[in-house]
C-alpha cells in the first residue's frame, strides 16, 4: 500500500478548513429546521387531517 | 513532477489553501448595513396589515437578510481593487487575501439563490421577485455601473437600500401600497446626504480609488448644496406616514423633531467653511443621519404597535 499522503495542511489551515465544515454544517441544518417547521406552519392545523 | 510525493505542505506546492474563518465568510455580508436591513424590513412587515405565522414572518426577515448580505458579498468581490485602496474598506476579507474574489462570488451567488428562493417557496413569490430585484440591482446596476461611472450613483444605487421596508411589506400582504412607497421615499431620500457627508471627510480615500463621488467631481460647495436639498426634502417625507393617515399625531411630532434635526445638521454643513479640515459638521451629520433614521423607523414601529393595541390601528 502507497505511503503517499498529499497535501499536509498547515495548523491554521487544518483548523480554519475544521471551523468552515462546523459551520457549513450548521448552516444545513439550520435549513432543514427552518423548512421542516415552516411547512408545519403553513399547512396550520390542517397537517392532522388525514384520510383513514 | 507531481505535488503528491510526500508529506509535501499546501504552500510548498504552490497551492492556495484557505485560512479563511467562518466570521470572515460573515463579513462579506456587511453585518452593519444587514442590521439595518433587518430593522428596516422588520418594519415593513410588522407595519403591514393582515397577519403572518410568527415562524414564517421569521422566516422572511431571515431570508431578506441573507438576501441582503448576498448582495453585500457581491459587492466585495467586484470590487476588491478599489476596497484595497479605501483606509475604510482595505481590511475587508478579498482585499485583504483571506478570500479568493472567486470564492466571493460562488458564496454570493448561492446565498443569493437561497435567499430568493426561501422568500418564495415559504413566504411568497411578489416578495422573493423584488428581493431577488434588489439584489440584481444592488450588485449590477449600482456596483459595477453606476458606482464607477457617474457622481449620481448612490442617487440611483440607493434605491438598493430602501427596497427591504417594501420587501417586508409584500411578504406580509404579497403587494406594494402607498404606506410602502413612503417607508421607501423615507430611505431613498437620506441615502444621498449620508452619503455625501461620508464622502466630504474620505474625499480622499474615494480619489485615490477612482470613484466619482459628488465631492470629488462638483466639489465639496455643490456637495454641501446637494445634502442641504435633499435634507429638505426628506424631513416632510419623513412626516408623510402622518399626513397620509397611517400614523398618529404623536409620529407626526416626533418625525417633524427628527426631520428639523437633520435639517439644522445639513444646515452647518452648508454653512462649513471651504478650508474646514476636521469637518466636524460632515461627521455629526453622518453620525446624526444613522441615528435619525433608526429613530424614524422605531418610532413607526412603535406608532403602528401601540395603534392596533389601542384597537385605532390596522
Amino acid at each position: 500500500m502507497s505511503d503517499k499522503k498529499g497535501l499536509v495542511l498547515s495548523p491554521a489551515q487544518a483548523k480554519a478548513r475544521r471551523a468552515r465544515s462546523i459551520a457549513i454544517g450548521l448552516a444545513l441544518a439550520a435549513m432543514v429546521v427552518i423548512f421542516y417547521f415552516a411547512t408545519i406552519a403553513k399547512f396550520g392545523p390542517a397537517i392532522f387531517e388525514r384520510a383513514l | 513532477m507531481a505535488i503528491v510525493d510526500n508529506h509535501i505542505s499546501a504552500t510548498e506546492a504552490g497551492v492556495r489553501l484557505s485560512e479563511a474563518t467562518p466570521g470572515d465568510y460573515f463579513a462579506l455580508l456587511k453585518p452593519r448595513v444587514m442590521s439595518l436591513v433587518v430593522f428596516t424590513a422588520m418594519v415593513g412587515l410588522v407595519a403591514a396589515p393582515g397577519s403572518l405565522n410568527p415562524f414564517i414572518a421569521l422566516v422572511a426577515i431571515l431570508a431578506i437578510a441573507v438576501g441582503a448580505g448576498a448582495s453585500g458579498a457581491l459587492n466585495m468581490w467586484y470590487d476588491a481593487d478599489i476596497d484595497m485602496v479605501m483606509s475604510r474598506t482595505a481590511d475587508r476579507p478579498v482585499p485583504a487575501g483571506r478570500i479568493a474574489a472567486g470564492e466571493a462570488l460562488v458564496f454570493g451567488l448561492v446565498l443569493s439563490a437561497f435567499s430568493v428562493m426561501t422568500l418564495g417557496v415559504i413566504v411568497n413569490w411578489f416578495a422573493a421577485g423584488l428581493l431577488a430585484f434588489t439584489i440584481f440591482f444592488y450588485a449590477v446596476i449600482y456596483t459595477m455601473w453606476l458606482k464607477r461611472s457617474t457622481p449620481q450613483n448612490i442617487v440611483i444605487g440607493g434605491a438598493a437600500g430602501a427596497f427591504p421596508p417594501m420587501i417586508g411589506w409584500a411578504a406580509a400582504t404579497g403587494a406594494v401600497s402607498l404606506e410602502s412607497v413612503i417607508l421607501f421615499l423615507i430611505i431613498f431620500l437620506w441615502t444621498p446626504p449620508h452619503f455625501w457627508a461620508l464622502a466630504l471627510f474620505k474625499s480622499g480615500d474615494y480619489e485615490r480609488a477612482g470613484i466619482p463621488m459628488l465631492p470629488n467631481v462638483a466639489g465639496a460647495a455643490a456637495t454641501r448644496r446637494q445634502i442641504l436639498a435633499y435634507s429638505l426634502l426628506i424631513a416632510p417625507v419623513g412626516v408623510a406616514p402622518w399626513a397620509f393617515g397611517f400614523a398618529s399625531a404623536v409620529y407626526g411630532v416626533l418625525a417633524l423633531a427628527l426631520g428639523v434635526g437633520f435639517v439644522w445638521h445639513a444646515w452647518r454643513v452648508f454653512a462649513m467653511a471651504e478650508d474646514d479640515r476636521a469637518m466636524k459638521p460632515a461627521k455629526a451629520l453622518f453620525a446624526y443621519s444613522i441615528v435619525y433614521l433608526f429613530a424614524i423607523f422605531a418610532a413607526f414601529l412603535i406608532d403602528t404597535v401601540a395603534g392596533r393595541i389601542a384597537g385605532f390601528g390596522g
